[in-house]
């Protein structure tokens, strides 16, 4: 007697079942965050798909770019002649400025070759233009439409006319993704514009504004009090601006002080950025006899580099 | 019960309208349009209530045409997701691909309701995926976020109606046909 066939017939063969597909997908999807968080393995695919993606993100451009284009051409004569009026006006205020700005520089360069102080960092920077920021609602993102082809390094920091916008965490050939100083992982070491103290600011995540931790309740900081890069990092070069004080809340039932501070960059409606290029000009880092102990303990303060 | 106008030939479908099979560049086209619209840069409001174009157009998909559209396809268009938004890799893929073996699920049943019925089926589905997400970036170390997180799935669920009529609309049977 011949069993009975329980195989289905060709006709409904559809393959594996979706659970068992599910289930091999699931798989291969935790296997894939765990190689990417853990070990970040997949830097090289990430690359690959990017490029993929990359004329997905240019066609994007286009209709801001057109609808931009057309309304610079349609812009009433009257409006650029205001733009003209208010640019004069700039330009004669800021006359006196620039007019003692050579002889400042050539003074300031002759007291450095005197104190043998190298310079600081290269001037060197590249504008670039934001392409998107990240859906992402757990981290502060975005992209920018310049990457590895423009000599863009990862590490490198970010401005805008305002102030310190993030750091390059990620370059693609063609983009770079940039962590903005509000993001969770992000943290800037900067110094007190008024009193020339030194702490260092932590982004707190979306919606949240950044703070100083880690401050005594005794410390000299006010509301209103800027904060300015202090370039211990080597990241950013010192002085750029970075956020400002908005509120100081002191609880004598709380060990440090809560600071919370707003950044002066338009960190979220900027769409022209600049990337500095690294310091090159930096001493080398000094040997520590502990290097290994504090590499691991240093694991998640200044995003990765 | 009629959701939408009925303009033309252009509104939902009657459950028993016979749709003519999708062509498969059709279903290309629409996701890679609605990885496009994810990608689109905005901003403030808009950013916090943009639903996930993508995981719609994939879940319809899902239910209109297992045959194409399934859990591997949801995968591989989910790893382009997280290059795209910079994420964890296998994050979007892994809750895409529990949504299309969810779609899997419901897809013979949910046709027969009418558009904002479906919608609401297609909401708990979309706040699956994001507590998926969520808690992917909870095992990542990230902290809670502000209740606006489950709005776009809402938003996206609200969209559904739209969304099913303009993909089903190329397949609709021309007018000279069999319209009664």
């Amino acid at each position: 007697m011949r069993p009975i066939p329980v195989d289905t017939p060709a006709f409904f063969n559809r393959g594996p079942s979706p659970l068992a597909r599910l289930a091999f997908f699931g798989i291969l999807s935790i296997v894939l965050m765990f190689a990417d968080t853990r070990y970040r393995y997949l830097e090289n695919v990430r690359q690959a798909v990017a490029i993929v993606l990359y004329p997905v993100q240019r066609v994007l451009k286009m209709p801001g770019e057109a609808y931009v284009f057309v309304a610079d051409y349609f812009g009433s004569k009257r409006e650029l002649a205001d733009e003209n009026a208010s640019l004069k006006q700039e330009l004669v205020a800021r006359g006196p400025a620039t007019q003692g700005y050579a002889r400042v520089q050539e003074e300031n360069a002759r007291l450095k070759a005197l104190l043998d102080v190298r310079a600081q960092y290269a001037t060197t920077a590249t504008a670039v233009q934001v392409l998107y920021s990240s859906r992402d609602p757990f981290t502060q993102k975005l992209f920018v439409d310049k990457g590895a082809s423009a000599g863009i390094l990862a590490g490198a920091g970010v401005i805008d006319e305002n102030g310190v916008v993030g750091q390059v965490t990620r370059v693609f050939p063609y983009m770079a993704e940039v962590t903005l100083i509000t993001d969770r992982d992000q943290a800037v070491p900067v110094q007190i514009e008024r009193t020339g103290a030194r702490s260092v600011l932590f982004g707190n995540g979306t919606g949240r504004s950044p703070e100083l931790r880690f401050t005594a309740p005794s410390a000299d900081l006010r509301t209103g009090d800027r904060l300015l890069t202090s370039g211990l990092d080597g990241t950013y070069p010192p002085g750029l601006a970075v956020a400002q004080i908005t509120d100081v809340v002191r609880d004598a039932g709380q060990m440090f002080a809560r600071i919370v501070c707003k950044p002066l960059a338009g960190i979220d409606h900027s769409e022209f950025l600049l990337v500095l290029s690294q310091s090159a000009a930096l001493p080398p880092r000094p040997e520590e006899p502990g290097d290994a102990e504090a590499a691991k303990k240093g694991g998640r303060g200044k995003a990765r580099r | 019960m009629r959701v939408l106008p009925n303009v033309g030939s252009f509104g939902p479908a009657s459950p028993d309208e016979i749709l003519r099979p999708a062509k498969p560049w059709f279903i290309v086209l629409s996701l890679l349009l609605g990885l496009v619209a994810n990608l689109v840069p905005v901003s403030g409001v808009v950013l916090e209530l943009r639903p996930d174009f993508l995981a719609l157009v994939l879940l319809y998909w899902c239910i209109q045409q297992p045959r194409y559209v399934g859990v591997g396809t949801a995968w591989v268009v989910g790893l382009l997701m997280d290059v795209g938004d910079a994420t964890v890799f296998g994050q979007h893929a892994l809750a895409y691909a529990v949504l299309a073996y969810g779609a899997e699920f419901f897809r013979r049943r949910v046709l027969r309701f009418p558009l904002w019925q479906q919608a609401v089926q297609v909401a708990v589905l979309l706040v699956l995926c994001a507590l998926i997400v969520l808690f992917v970036r909870f095992v990542g170390g990230a902290i809670l976020p502000h209740w606006t997180y489950f709005a776009p799935p809402l938003v996206g669920a609200l969209l559904w109606p739209l969304i099913s009529v303009l993909l089903q609309t190329p397949q609709r049977p021309s007018r000279s046909g069999t319209r009664r």
